[in-house]
């Protein structure tokens, strides 16, 4: 089993973007040793630029950057980026369809120790909500290369959300990916879980728990959370009768709001959610924070239990 | 008269009838920004008929000059001029913040000649800058210009931008500061104090010019001096009045955001016929 940080995978991926394509350009929030932004740093000394502790002001610099022919990749921890720049990010970069990337590192509770300040729970919630946006979360180090790719290659605002934990590599290079679609990474009976980011390989281990008890769950990987893959959720919801959503991030707004929006319009099924609460996070070792806050493979099956007791 | 002042003269004309414009588009729109629209009509007259590079027939040529209008509630100044210029038709002047109009109430990218959609404070320097940035990487001569507005200085961005021009050495990057010392709620200097702003501005390492903003000739002057001191940002502070040339709204906050009606407007036009 490879376990890899999906924030160094997402440095790797941006060097070999700013190999291929001259167009593209990194400025940071002086966190790049963190975002392994500094990868590309390091190459391509000429087009990068650390704008400092200021994030509104370069989230306004990629945009005029963007609308000069180049492909700014915009990097600092998720929290800073999307709720520190906010309002430039829905005015200069969404309403103005920029051609900016935003790369979030730190998401999720797993940042650790750093403590509730650093550990970002709000971004997908807030960066669905915007008109233009491409959100993105990818499950594991070698999704989000696919993923880097695919925002340079997309015309317009993309959010790339990243963790810094080492986290279980569950895909490889020939797995699919596309921009919008979701993938099926087991099939199941009895229920499906759809998660994103490091929930898909805690997902994946709860789906081989609930094997152990005899019930057989599918696991999606809903990478792309906007726009989402409607089809695979209403499909899914039709063939099993039961959803379980996993997402570090909170409750409110984030994947299981997105996937419960197309479900309690289009084709109604028990959905439980596992996420954060309601609450801030605090400091403590990832793995600690996962289970305090319940976002652990246990966590996963127990709500596919509830949710097939209420399914009936 | 001399062939300077004539052009002189023939710009503060157009300056006087884009100010009709901007009050009759107002009054039938129904609300809008007049205050800060006759403010900066002067500069903003001689950047597009004297300075600025630009290409009505093709706005998005690569080598034209970049305007930036960061106070984007002064969008009837600077749709008057991009019509008269030519950009697009004057009649649409009549639509402006109409239900599916070209012209939004604030500035927007939709109208030919337009770079930046704003009307959120504080956020066109950055994007500036960055076409500034990207100008420099790509060895391209044309400018980046952008206004600012004095009560928007209270915004944190704006300090974090100039910064950054500084830092990077932007030379290719001028500002100009629509000083009009009137917000919509009272004086700048008596809601937050921005002054002295030139001050600032040097200390954070620009080159200096302040002119008054509804001069023509200070105003050609120091458009003149852009460009010539290698290694910094340029900004202009230029004094302005708000509500300039219409005598009851001039320094009257009440006018930062409230349309003239019927009768007020009838009063603006006669004022203005005497213009100059």
């Amino acid at each position: 089993m490879e376990m890899k940080a999906i924030r160094d995978g997402f440095g790797e991926a941006l060097t070999e973007l700013g190999k291929q394509n001259p167009r593209v350009v990194v400025l940071s929030g002086d966190l790049e040793d963190s975002t392994k932004a500094a990868a590309f740093k390091k190459e391509f000394p000429a087009r990068f630029f650390n704008m400092g502790i200021s994030e509104q002001d370069m989230i306004g610099t990629a945009a005029g950057m963007g609308r000069e022919g180049f492909i700014p990749f915009a990097c600092s921890f998720a929290v800073f980026l999307t709720n520190r720049a906010y309002d430039q990010i829905r005015i200069t970069v969404c309403y103005n369809k920029a051609n900016v990337k935003l790369a979030g590192s730190h998401a999720g509770i797993s940042a650790g120790s750093d403590g509730a300040t650093a550990q970002c729970l709000e971004d997908i919630a807030i960066m669905r909500a915007l008109p233009n946006m491409t959100v993105i979360c990818p499950a594991d180090a070698v999704e989000v290369k696919k993923a880097v790719r695919a925002a340079a290659a997309h015309p317009g605002p993309v959010y790339i959300r990243t963790a810094r934990t080492a986290s279980e590599v569950v895909t490889t290079e020939a797995t699919p990916f596309s921009v919008g679609k979701a993938l099926t990474l087991r099939e199941g009976k009895d229920l499906a879980i759809i998660a994103c980011g490091i929930m898909v390989p805690e997902a994946l281990r709860a789906a081989a728990l609930l094997e152990r008890s005899g019930v057989n769950a599918a696991v999606i990987n809903m990478s792309t959370i906007k726009p989402l893959d409607r089809e695979a959720v209403i499909s899914a919801a039709k063939k099993y009768g039961a959803i379980v959503t996993a997402e570090e991030h909170q409750r409110a707004g984030g994947l299981g709001a997105a996937v419960a929006e197309v479900l309690s319009a289009s084709f109604p099924v028990p959905v439980e959610f596992v996420a954060v609460n309601d609450s801030f996070g605090e400091s403590g070792e990832p793995e600690e924070l996962l289970a305090k806050y319940g976002l652990k493979d246990v966590d996963i099956a127990r709500a596919a239990s509830a949710v097939l007791r209420r399914r009936k | 008269m001399t062939e300077k002042t004539g052009f002189i003269k023939g710009l503060e004309l157009k300056a006087g009838g884009f100010r009709a414009e901007i009050l009759k588009m107002i009054n039938k729109a129904g609300a809008g920004h007049p205050g800060g629209s006759l403010s900066c009509i002067d500069l903003l007259t001689a950047l597009y008929f004297s300075k600025l590079r630009v290409f009505p027939e093709a706005p998005d040529n690569p080598g034209r000059d970049r305007f930036i209008m960061s106070k984007g509630h002064a969008s009837p100044a600077l749709y008057a001029v991009l019509a008269g210029r030519g950009f697009f038709p004057a009649a649409e002047l009549d639509r402006f913040r109409k239900l599916g109009a070209l012209l939004q109430g604030h500035v927007h990218t939709g109208v030919p000649g337009v770079e930046l959609s704003t009307g959120s404070l504080g956020q066109g320097l950055s994007f500036a800058n960055g076409m500034a940035l990207a100008a420099k990487l790509k060895g391209e001569q044309h400018g980046i210009y952008c206004m600012l507005g004095d009560g928007e200085m209270q915004e944190g961005q704006v300090w974090e931008a100039f910064l950054t021009s500084a830092h990077h050495k932007l030379d290719n990057l001028c500002v100009i500061l629509d000083a009009n010392k009137v917000q919509q709620n009272g004086l700048v200097a008596e809601i937050k104090n921005i002054e002295p702003a030139a001050g600032k501005l040097k200390q954070f390492g620009w080159k200096v010019e302040e002119i008054d903003g509804h001069d023509m000739a200070q105003i050609l002057r120091a458009l003149d001096g852009f460009g010539k001191e290698p290694g910094r940002p340029y900004f202009i502070k230029a004094d302005t009045i708000k509500g300039k040339g219409v005598s009851f709204m001039e320094l009257n906050p009440r006018w930062h955001g409230k349309a003239p009606d019927d009768a007020e407007l009838a009063a603006a036009l006669s004022e203005l016929a005497k213009w100059k």
